[in-house]
Order: structure tokens, then C-alpha cells, then sequence
């Protein structure tokens, strides 16, 4: 193994996703442009104009429902395959992305997330990545521009290993369009961490001619849909091994599905996901500093849940905040029933509230989170809570 | 068995899978058809009437599988493996020489 010397450049974390898939050695890309995920794809096209990468195949289409539908037939015939989107286009993606979990296929996508219209905008907001939560995609969420970096190559072996797609999250301008640096892994390195793609089928074997997706009457369909759970249930373990792994390797460990930033001794904890959490974790030192007890929780994989991670830190702890950067309409924020969800049938009963916060990019600031905690720990104390889900910025 | 495009492989046995583990890990066919025989989807079965074909293959032409075949006497033979009871042969045949009869299974 040579030695990990990083390269460090500052980038966007458009960038970032554009020098994973280069560094990954993706053989096709198909992609419409969409804001804020453009830069994505124009960074790719620009790699290939330049020769900058070797055996890259740059599909355009008319549509992300076509995007799709291209890295299904490329990723079937065994190629490494990357695509990027946000929001409606992904929301037009939906019908396709059953169609590459369903016939296996680890095909890696950038979401970056954007709120979905109307009103129109192009701002963060996690509900179009959330509204694919049952297509049988793993996410991930990115906190940062290196973990866009970190995810994109992680998501890769660890889809290529179970054989079922993954998309990689990170925030609309936040973290698409902001500069930072990123640290990034020489090739030969990325090389030894991912090799190339070996696919479950062969389909340009022609001796042994198959078809994919074809039909599966009752007798058949239920068992096929039981091998994506147990797919899901799998990628836990391989999750836990390639984070370890890179952690060795390039000396940032993801071995662990949820992020507990001091949370030892925590009374009550913040729990959410992507950029947000950067911004919770200042919030947790400014906070511990004033004499309170908090530690921040990021979930880092949403699917799949990470349910005994989550029930470890619930034993210990006497409240969760869930802060919810998305919304299930006539319900709550998305993680939120989630975690309550995963939490019914153990002993761990933390109190547990919901804050809906920056929707469509409204901001959310340390000082938000100081005005959480004083609600959190109100309500610890009396035992009880006032409202169970709070939208916290409206305006009343 | 003989069909008009030939004879149909040696060997083709459907592929019954009893255990989750049995099933590959993508939801792919081997061999396609051989091993999906459509015949199973069947209710009702096409019973044909000899006397009153008059031999003009419309049957076989309309046929989605296409489970009809031309026996060597030139009247039509159906392939209950692949035949799927849909009954479009039944509807479409001009002399009303085929119907269709619920099959007792
Ligand atoms: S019932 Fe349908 S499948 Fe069967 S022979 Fe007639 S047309 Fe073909
Ligand atoms: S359509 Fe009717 S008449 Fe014509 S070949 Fe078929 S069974 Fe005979």
C-alpha cells in the first residue's frame, strides 16, 4: 500500500462529487442539467473535454426520467455508472429508480437536495430525497463538501458489494455551490480502495442469454422483494466495514451510521442529517460552554436505518430534539417518525420532539439551536412536552 | 413437438423454486421462456373443432405466445405449455371453430 499523502483542493461540493466520480473511474454518466446539480455534470463533461479521464462515457438525455433509464441499461450491462439531480428531477426519476433497485443495480447518485415547487425554488430543503425513501435506494447524507468527497467513493463499494443503488445527499448552495477544502485521495490510493466493478450478471454473455425485470407472477415476486431487505440488512455490516476501512486508510472513520458528537454524558441530544448538523455541532460547543448538557447526533445513512445505532444512544439519553429539514404532510418531519418509529418496541423511551426547521433554505443558525435547547430542557424538566412537532420558524 | 418454426428444445422443464435462497439474487430469468411457461396463467383452455376449421391459420397468426401450431394434417394444434387462456384465437377464428371451456385442473 503506498502512502496516503492528501491532495487538498478547494472546491464546491459540486466539485467534490464531480473529482469522486473521476477518482472512482465511472464508465458512463447519463444526466439532465438541473439546479443546483449543473455544475455536477459540467464538471464531468469538462474532465472528458479535457482528457482528464479515460473510458468515460457521457450519455445526454432529454429528461431525468431518461437519465435513469440510461444508467439502468449501462449499469445491467456492467459498467460503472453515475448520475446527479435534485429535487423535481428526481421526483421524475421515481418510477425508474423502483427499476435499479429491483434489478440490483449499483448505480451511485449525487441528490442535491432542493426544495420541491410550488413555489418554485431552488433552495435546500430534504423532502426530495425523503420522498424516495421506500424505492429501495440506501442514502446517504452529507455534512460537508469532504463528505460529499468521502461519500460518493464509499457509496460505490458499498453498493457494488450488495448490489443496490445508493444516492449521496448533500444541501442546495450550502454545500453545492460553497467552497472549502476538501482533501482528496491520489488515484493509485482510490484505485487500491475500489477496484473495478465485478456484476452480479454477465449480460453480454451470450452463450447464457437472460432477461432482467421480466415478469414474476405471484409465485415469484414476494421472494425477490425479501432479497432487497436482507440486501439492506447486509449493507449494515459492509456499511461498518468500508467506513472502518477508509477511516484507516485515509484517516476519516464513517464506520459509524449515526455521528454522536459528545453525547457521553448528554442529557438530550440533537439528532438530523446533511449540512445542518455542521451547524448543530458549533451550536454544541457554544451550548456545553453554557453549562449544558447536549451532544449532536447526525445521521449519517438513512436507509438503511440504522435502528440499533439509534437505540444505543436513545438508552442513555433523556431527550432527543429531531430536527427535521423536510416534511410528510398530514404527519410530521420524515426522521422524526422514523426514530420514534424504530424506537416503539425497546425501552428506550426518550422524550422526543420534532422541530420542522429551514424548509426551502430558510436559515437555521447556532442561535436557533441555543432557543431549541432552552425549549428541550423546559420540558425535560417538566416531564412532559408542549407540542410534539413545532414548526419553529413561522411566523405567527 | 413439432411447431412451423420448428421444434421446441429438448429438456424443457419449468423451474419450480421452493426456498428464498434457491431464487438468484436479481430478479433475472434463465433461459426465459423455456423455464416461464405461461401455460400456467391459464382458466380457461381453447377446445378446437376440427370440422369446422377451414385451415386458415388466422389462429395462428393472432396468438400473443404463440401457441398455436399446424399439425402435420394441416389443421391447428395449441401448446398447452404456453398456451395462456386468453382466448383470442376464440374470438377471432371465422368459423367459431374454437371455444373456450373452463379446464378442470
Ligand atoms: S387462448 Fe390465447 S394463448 Fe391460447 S391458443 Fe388461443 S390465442 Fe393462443
Ligand atoms: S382460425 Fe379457426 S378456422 Fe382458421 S385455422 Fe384457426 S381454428 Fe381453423
Amino acid at each position: 500500500m503506498a502512502e496516503y499523502k492528501p491532495i487538498r483542493k478547494v472546491v464546491s461540493g459540486n466539485y467534490a462529487a464531480a473529482y469522486a466520480v473521476k477518482h472512482a473511474r465511472v464508465e458512463v454518466v447519463a444526466a439532465y442539467p438541473i439546479t443546483p446539480q449543473t455544475s455536477i455534470i459540467e464538471k464531468i463533461a469538462e474532465f472528458i473535454a479535457n482528457g482528464e479521464v479515460e473510458n468515460l462515457e457521457y450519455v445526454p438525455v432529454e429528461s431525468e426520467h431518461s437519465a435513469m433509464a440510461a444508467c439502468i441499461g449501462a449499469s445491467a450491462a456492467g459498467a460503472r455508472v453515475f448520475t446527479a439531480t435534485s429535487a423535481q428531477g428526481l421526483a421524475l426519476m421515481h418510477e425508474m429508480l423502483h427499476w435499479a433497485s429491483g434489478a440490483r443495480l449499483p448505480v451511485v447518485m449525487v441528490d442535491v437536495n432542493r426544495a420541491m415547487a410550488p413555489p418554485w425554488s431552488v433552495w435546500d430543503d430534504q423532502t426530495d430525497s425523503l420522498a424516495q425513501r421506500d424505492t429501495g435506494w440506501m442514502q446517504f447524507y452529507a455534512e460537508n463538501n469532504q463528505e460529499v468527497y468521502d461519500g460518493v467513493l464509499m457509496a460505490f463499494k458499498i453498493a457494488e458489494t450488495v448490489n443496490l443503488p445508493a444516492m449521496v445527499i448533500e444541501s442546495a448552495f450550502i454545500l453545492s455551490h460553497t467552497y472549502d477544502v476538501v482533501e482528496m485521495i491520489p488515484q493509485e490510493l482510490v484505485d487500491e480502495f475500489l477496484p473495478p466493478r465485478k456484476p452480479l450478471y454477465d449480460l453480454t454473455n451470450f452463450e447464457r442469454p437472460f432477461s432482467i425485470g421480466a415478469l414474476g407472477t405471484p409465485a415469484d415476486y414476494y421472494e425477490f422483494r425479501y432479497k432487497i431487505q436482507r440486501a439492506m440488512e447486509k449493507a449494515k455490516e459492509v456499511i461498518h466495514e468500508v467506513g472502518k476501512e477508509f477511516g484507516e486508510r485515509f484517516g476519516r472513520d464513517y464506520s459509524q451510521m449515526i455521528e454522536l458528537y459528545r453525547t457521553e454524558d448528554a442529557d438530550f441530544v440533537f439528532m438530523g442529517m446533511g449540512s445542518l448538523m455542521g451547524t448543530v455541532k458549533q451550536a454544541v460547543d457554544v451550548l456545553r460552554d453554557e453549562g449544558y448538557k447536549v451532544g449532536a447526533a447526525k445521521v449519517r445513512w438513512f436507509r438503511p436505518f440504522p435502528k440499533e445505532e439509534l437505540y444505543e444512544l436513545a438508552k442513555n439519553v433523556e431527550g432527543i430534539a429531531v430536527l427535521d429539514r423536510n416534511y410528510s404532510f398530514g404527519m410530521e418531519g420524515i426522521l422524526f417518525t422514523e426514530a420514534k418509529g424504530a424506537l416503539y418496541n425497546t425501552n428506550a423511551k426518550p422524550i422526543m420532539k420534532n422541530y420542522i426547521v429551514g424548509l426551502g433554505g430558510r436559515d437555521f443558525t447556532v442561535s436557533d439551536v441555543r432557543k431549541i435547547a432552552e425549549n428541550m430542557r423546559a420540558i425535560i424538566e417538566k416531564g412532559e412536552l408542549d407540542v410534539e412537532v413545532d414548526w419553529y420558524h413561522l411566523k405567527r | 413437438m413439432n411447431t412451423l418454426f420448428g421444434e421446441r428444445k429438448e429438456g424443457a422443464t419449468k423451474i419450480v423454486l421452493k426456498s428464498v435462497d434457491e431464487y438468484p439474487e436479481a430478479p433475472v430469468t434463465l433461459g426465459t421462456t423455456l423455464t416461464n411457461f405461461t401455460g400456467d396463467w391459464r382458466t380457461f383452455i381453447p377446445v378446437i373443432d376440427d370440422s369446422k376449421c377451414v385451415k386458415c391459420y388466422i389462429c395462428w397468426k393472432f396468438c400473443p405466445e404463440p401457441a398455436i401450431f399446424i399439425r402435420e394434417d394441416g389443421y391447428v394444434g395449441v401448446d398447452y405449455d404456453y398456451c395462456k387462456g386468453c382466448g383470442i384465437c376464440a374470438n377471432e377464428c371465422p368459423t367459431n371453430a374454437i371455444t373456450m371451456e373452463k379446464e378442470e385442473k
